[in-house]
């Protein structure tokens, strides 16, 4: 069995069919002109030719995922006594994400950080996450707004990644990076990919050059943002024409904040675990009324801080940014979180 | 209008305010992004072209101080419906109007350029041209139009302190709503399959809440609340719809029409369409357009026994 599998491009339909008789295989598909990750249905076309709106990582960290459903019960003869019974909710299917892209498979590593930590294992995350084979597409050029190269990443790279394909003149070249990746390629027929790995190379090598760098040295980065911190003038700057929407952090592959909330209607009701996000006002709000990020350049000074100077100063280094630009990119007024780190490294 | 003019405008007014929002460019040639000028040297970097798509006025009724702000025409709506409810004080409010016929939608200029980088960005007439890695393309403004240009009547801004141009008027046909009109001749079953296609791509990010200028609620917003608790955290199609007909049920009357909800989706939902609906029904209902005249009040401000187009009293 070869390393690595090639596929001609008409062939990659009949793969994920194959893959969907074992799995539930989420692919990126156009609807109107927005790419989104569906379950996959034969005759469905897919979209590769561009990173999806929404990065994948509902699939493993749903928007709103139910932890488990409550009922309370009372005792007929002692109404005072209550009971409750609870069902968790944590039957997860094998699943496959065909198609993302490198900076989308990286997301789930900053995850992994957080949540799979051995003293406090997310279960319903370790579990899908488990369970989920990643078969990423490298990209082969940049697209607007993303910066890959700049936070020490790039357009191929591997982490987080089961299996890489890259896309070229006649197929598609696929590395496995894991042992899923390697189940992937020994179940379904592949030519042998050693041919193509030159080809590969250089496709990849040109991607790289091609992403623009809004900045660069980061290893100076996360102390420079802490001296920043009391600097109300430089962050009031910043956020002058944010307007405290969702959106870059929904949107976000390395955004894993949640809310917890119970929706209950009688005696019964769901424990729900939702994408929270800390540019709304609400995300710090204390229960007092009091809120320690009142103003919007609080909030997103915490979005910046996070991914650039707590986040690695908590895990050795890593910056929680994977550089897709989907935040600049889809930002309602194109605050670019790129060019704030460059002013924050320049001030 | 040349953009000298419009530097010398703001230039004459930065001295009698703190601040002057407009534009510069954003990451990339075909993104303009909001620009707070509060000192002189920063005026060069001033832009102003079709890219130049935010509402600005967006920003006013949350700054303190003496403000100063670019104002396309159909934008200047926006000033008029704040000056209604009492949202801004008109005096501490410059405002420098732009005659614009029309900006361009980024999204329809994005496909077609096949969602490549734009490496350069110029308008030539009626065109505008596109440099991607992959072509330049040239592409006629009239193809890239959003939808609130098609029937623009508002060339020359309502309101200004000064105009930086001359004075111009729309070319454009008078809105006929008749997209809407389209649309409600489908059938009730197949609208309702439309919306829950649309909606089923709602991720509840409020973009379109938080750039709405007429939103004013913003953190106390109900779709957030948990007493009362109208909507919950379930991502389902009730919830999404239930938060999408607060938002334009709370718009009757005061939707100016921006089109700002619709432009600033990342999931393209055409959630101004549901605010163009309401907005048909209140021009046919009360005869009123929002945003039009300082003056008015905004019908669901207010109640009347017998209002002259509602026959209900004669049932």
């Amino acid at each position: 069995m070869a390393e690595c599998g090639f596929l001609a491009k008409e062939k990659i339909n009949t793969l994920i069919e194959a893959l969907a008789k074992k799995f539930q295989v989420f692919v990126p598909v156009l609807e109107g002109e927005v790419v989104l990750f569906r379950g996959f249905e034969s005759g469905k076309s897919l979209c590769l030719s561009r990173p999806a709106n929404l990065p994948p990582k509902g699939i493993i960290f749903p928007a709103s995922d139910v932890l488990f459903r409550f009922n309370f019960q009372k005792d007929p003869e002692d109404p005072k006594k209550v009971s409750v019974e609870l069902k968790e909710n944590r039957d997860f299917p094998l699943t496959i994400i065909f198609g993302c892209r490198p900076c989308d498979a990286q997301g789930f590593t900053i995850y992994d950080r957080v949540y799979l930590t051995p003293e406090t294992v997310d279960p319903y995350y370790r579990e899908r996450r488990e369970k989920t084979t990643i078969i990423t597409l490298a990209c082969n050029a940049p697209f607007p707004g993303c910066f890959c190269t700049s936070v020490g990443r790039g357009p191929a790279t591997t982490e987080g990644s089961d299996l890489l394909m890259t896309e070229l003149e006649k197929g598609y070249l696929f590395v496995p990076i894991t042992e899923k990746g390697k189940e992937i390629i020994k179940a379904a027929e592949f030519e042998d990919g050693s041919p193509y790995q030159e080809e590969a190379k250089k496709v990849q090598e040109n991607a790289a050059a091609l992403v623009r760098k809004p900045f660069e040295h980061l290893e100076k980065l996360p102390q420079k943002l802490l001296s920043l911190f009391e600097n109300t003038q430089f962050w009031e700057k910043e956020a002058a024409k944010c307007i405290s929407c969702g959106a870059c952090t929904y949107l976000c592959p390395t955004c894993y904040c949640f809310n917890i909330t119970d929706e209950q209607v009688g005696n019964t009701g769901e424990r729900i675990r939702s994408w929270d996000s800390c540019m709304f006002f609400h995300f710090t709000l204390e229960a007092s009324g009091h809120n320690p990020r009142p103003n919007k350049y609080h909030r997103l000074r915490n979005r910046v801080n996070h991914k650039f100077s707590y986040y690695p100063q908590k895990y050795n280094g890593v910056i929680a940014c994977c550089g897709c630009g989907r935040c600049i990119r889809y930002c309602p007024m194109s605050v670019d979180i790129s060019e704030i780190v460059a002013h924050a490294q320049g001030a | 209008m040349s953009i000298e003019r419009l530097r010398e405008a703001v230039k004459k007014i930065l001295p009698e305010v703190d601040v002057v929002i407009g534009y510069r460019q954003g990451f990339d040639p075909l993104h303009a992004t909001p620009y707070f000028i509060s000192q002189p040297e920063q005026v060069d970097q001033l832009i102003w072209n079709p890219l130049c798509v935010q509402n600005l006025c967006s920003y006013l009724p949350f700054l303190k101080g003496k403000v100063g702000v670019i104002v396309k025409g159909c934008d200047s709506r926006t000033i008029v419906q704040y000056m209604q409810e009492k949202l801004i004080e008109r005096e501490k409010i410059k405002v420098i109007g732009v005659p614009c016929l029309q900006v361009i939608s980024v999204k329809k200029v994005m496909a077609k350029i096949d969602y490549q980088v734009a490496e350069e960005v110029a308008f030539e007439g009626e065109n505008v041209i596109v440099k991607t890695p992959k072509e330049t393309k040239t592409i006629p403004l009239a193809e890239v139009m959003p939808r609130k240009c098609l029937t623009c009547q508002l060339a020359t801004p309502l309101q200004y302190d000064i105009l930086a141009g001359e004075a111009i008027q729309a070319n454009k046909p008078a809105e006929a709503f008749e997209e809407i009109k389209e649309f409600e001749q489908l059938s009730l079953e197949e609208r309702r399959r439309y919306w829950e296609r649309e909606f089923d791509r709602c991720i509840r990010c409020y973009a379109c809440r938080n750039a709405c200028p007429m939103c004013i609620c913003q953190d106390r917003c109900v779709a957030e609340s948990r007493d009362p608790h109208w909507t919950s955290q379930r991502a389902n199609l009730t919830e999404k719809f239930m938060f999408h007909m607060i938002h334009s049920v709370h718009l009757a009357g005061r939707c100016v029409g921006c089109g700002e909800c619709e432009r600033v989706c990342p999931m393209d939902i055409p959630v101004a369409k549901i605010k163009k609906k309401i907005s048909m029904d209140l021009k046919e209902l009360f005869d009123y357009q929002a945003g039009i005249n300082p003056d008015d009040l905004p019908p669901m401000y207010t109640f009347k026994v017998e209002e002259a187009k509602i026959k209900e009293h004669e049932l």
